[in-house]
């Protein structure tokens, strides 16, 4: 690990001017940051502690939603009763993600925030654009079957590990941040990723030293909420593919369907086009099917992962049949 | 000079010594490695956060030959060292009940000052990388992967180890039910499990749901599932798990009767 200056704010405000400087970086868990720091792929100055930042807490909102404090812990929200009888989805979606042990530290934040775990980000060996900008992408001819097929780019078809993320994208939720200069946005977090482009080292659209402070929840949408995770093993294991949905529907048809999938892309990949063909259709296994050809229509594999794009298809079509009960 | 840690688990000797700061073992190391050329690997010379073992070994060869370099003349004389060391840090933790104060480089994860620094040998580094869970710790309460945690960011916290579950000869019942249950081979995860299992029973008791929760707003009963699931951080190279998840049964019917 390469030496740093290790600072714990005492404010936001200060946290985000320290982080603002080249090199700084916001550390809160660090079940990400540290272990990328040992291998060096990670290579801070100075790390900012916001451990002591008054960023916890589980709120309800005016709106009747809930705000999630980025100091959060995986653990924590998953526990709440709130989330958990409220926004189902988003906790079975924390609790297919890591281990207890990880749970307990990763943040709300942080989450977000983690790195994609592809196996050349990690291999320092190999060449990496998003790691060492430039060096080209292992990735496209390498063992990829982890890798992203949808919105790639020929420099860099990482895929987005969090399956917190994919819940909340479904979910519609927004990151409340602040700038150094005290100023305050809000990102859906749909919004909050970059495609990769040419700079698949700039992942998000935050800026030097902007702060998660939180993430908030509009009130649960109507309908039956189910994540379901396809992984190597039955538990501890990134997603291959997992979809997010949210489906309301009355005995024949579907009224309203939210869709979004994990380990397809750069990001959490809401399918619009997903939710257009399902919506009024009918509770059919061809309308599950068609609503999976909609959405994968533009995937592109590279090899390795081209069973990803079918895998995707069914798995969203098994995760309709669970949630109207039907097939 | 002052000790930089007072340990009083320590039984080194070394690290007691008032004529010795850790703080400048690295300088000591490069004296005597670039004037003796001794055994000590290049390696370990860099290395900003000293082990016990390496004191010990520039300890033994500057007593051996009877060149003890003064750490702060070490210090002046411009090691490059000194250009490139982190800022050290004070941090104080509570351990198994014991309070300490310790001097680290902020790299040091909680894994090793617990294992180099305060001689707990109980939480093992496995994977060093949060995925076998051999280092699984207690923390405020709550279990965590001490390998990716900085010891620095945990001043003043409290951490139990399998050291200090034990109550003197008396075992703490997940740890009797492990014997009993065989629920080892090699034992190099044990520590892990034991820590793991006991804090997960906690958070069992919270009203925790897990993956394997058909309904996660109901709070499970803990079926062989659901400790599997729960447990699935902590890693079973022998693939004892049969008889870690009936030691964990073991304990989990105990405590509700």
């Amino acid at each position: 690990m390469k030496p740093f200056r290790y600072e714990r704010a005492r404010d936001v405000a200060a946290a985000c001017a320290s982080a603002a400087e080249p090199a700084a970086k916001f550390i809160a868990g660090g079940t990400n940051l540290v272990d990328l720091m040992k291998l060096q792929i990670e290579t801070p100055a100075q790390l900012v502690d916001i451990n002591a930042l008054p960023l916890g807490g589980i709120e309800e909102t005016a709106e009747q939603g809930l705000r999630i404090g980025a100091l959060v812990t995986n653990s924590a929200a998953a526990a709440d009763m709130r989330v958990r009888r409220r926004y189902p989805l988003l906790a079975q979606a924390i609790l297919a993600g890591a281990s207890g042990q990880l749970r307990n530290k990763a943040t709300t934040g942080g989450n977000l925030l983690q790195r994609t775990r592809c196996p050349y980000f990690y291999d320092t060996t190999k060449p990496c654009n998003k790691r060492a900008p430039g060096s080209g992408c292992a990735a496209l001819a390498g063992l990829n079957r982890m890798n992203a097929v949808l919105d790639v780019s020929d420099n860099c078809i990482a895929a987005h590990p969090s399956d917190m993320a994919v819940a909340m994208t479904a979910l519609d939720a927004r990151v409340e941040t602040v700038s150094r200069d005290g100023s305050t946005r809000t990102i859906p977090v749909d919004a909050l990723y970059r495609a990769p482009g040419d700079t698949p080292h700039i992942e998000t659209v935050l800026e030097p030293g902007e702060l998660i402070r939180a993430v908030v929840l509009p009130p649960p949408p109507p309908g039956r909420q189910i994540y379901r995770k396809v992984r190597d093993r039955a538990s501890y294991a990134f997603a291959l593919v997992s979809v997010a949905a949210i489906v309301a529907h009355d005995e024949n048809r579907v009224q309203d369907a939210r869709i979004a999938f994990g380990g397809l892309s750069y990001k959490p990949w809401r399918s619009a086009d997903a939710e257009r063909t399902l919506a009024g259709g009918a509770l059919t296994r061809a309308s599950y099917d068609a609503a999976g050809v909609a959405a994968l229509a533009n995937a592109r594999g590279y090899g390795h992962n081209d069973f990803k794009i079918p895998l995707a298809r069914r798995t969203l079509r098994a995760t309709l049949a669970e949630a109207t009960g039907t097939i | 000079m002052p000790a930089v840690f007072d340990d009083p688990w320590c039984a080194c000797g070394t690290c007691r010594d008032p004529g010795l700061d850790l703080r400048f073992t690295a300088s000591v190391g490069r004296a005597v490695n670039e004037g003796l050329a001794t055994a000590m690997t290049q390696n370990s010379n860099e290395r900003l956060h000293l082990t016990r073992r390496t004191v010990l070994e520039v300890g033994t060869a500057a007593a051996a030959l009877s060149v003890i370099a003064h750490p702060q003349s070490a210090r002046a004389a411009g090691s490059p060292d000194a250009a490139t060391r982190a800022d050290l840090a004070t941090v104080g933790l509570r351990v198994n009940g014991h309070s300490h104060t310790l001097t680290l480089d902020p790299r040091t994860t909680l894994l090793d000052a617990l294992r180099e620094h305060l001689a707990l040998t109980g939480p093992k580094k496995g994977c060093d990388q949060g995925q076998c869970g051999a280092c699984t710790v207690i923390v405020n309460g709550q279990r965590i992967n001490s390998c990716l945690a900085l010891a620095v960011m945990h001043d003043g916290d409290d951490v139990t180890t399998i050291e200090g579950l034990a109550r003197s000869d008396d075992l703490h019942p997940m740890q009797a039910a492990f014997v009993r249950h065989d629920g080892l081979q090699c034992g190099y995860c044990t520590p892990g499990q034991i820590c793991s299992a006991v804090a997960m029973l906690a958070e069992h008791k919270a009203g925790w749901a897990s993956y394997a929760t058909a309904d996660v707003a109901e709070v499970p009963a803990l079926s062989h599932a659901e400790i599997a699931e729960r447990m699935s951080g902590n890693i079973c190279r022998c693939s004892a798990y049969a008889n870690i998840v009936a030691a964990i049964r073991d304990v989990a019917q105990g405590e509700r009767a």
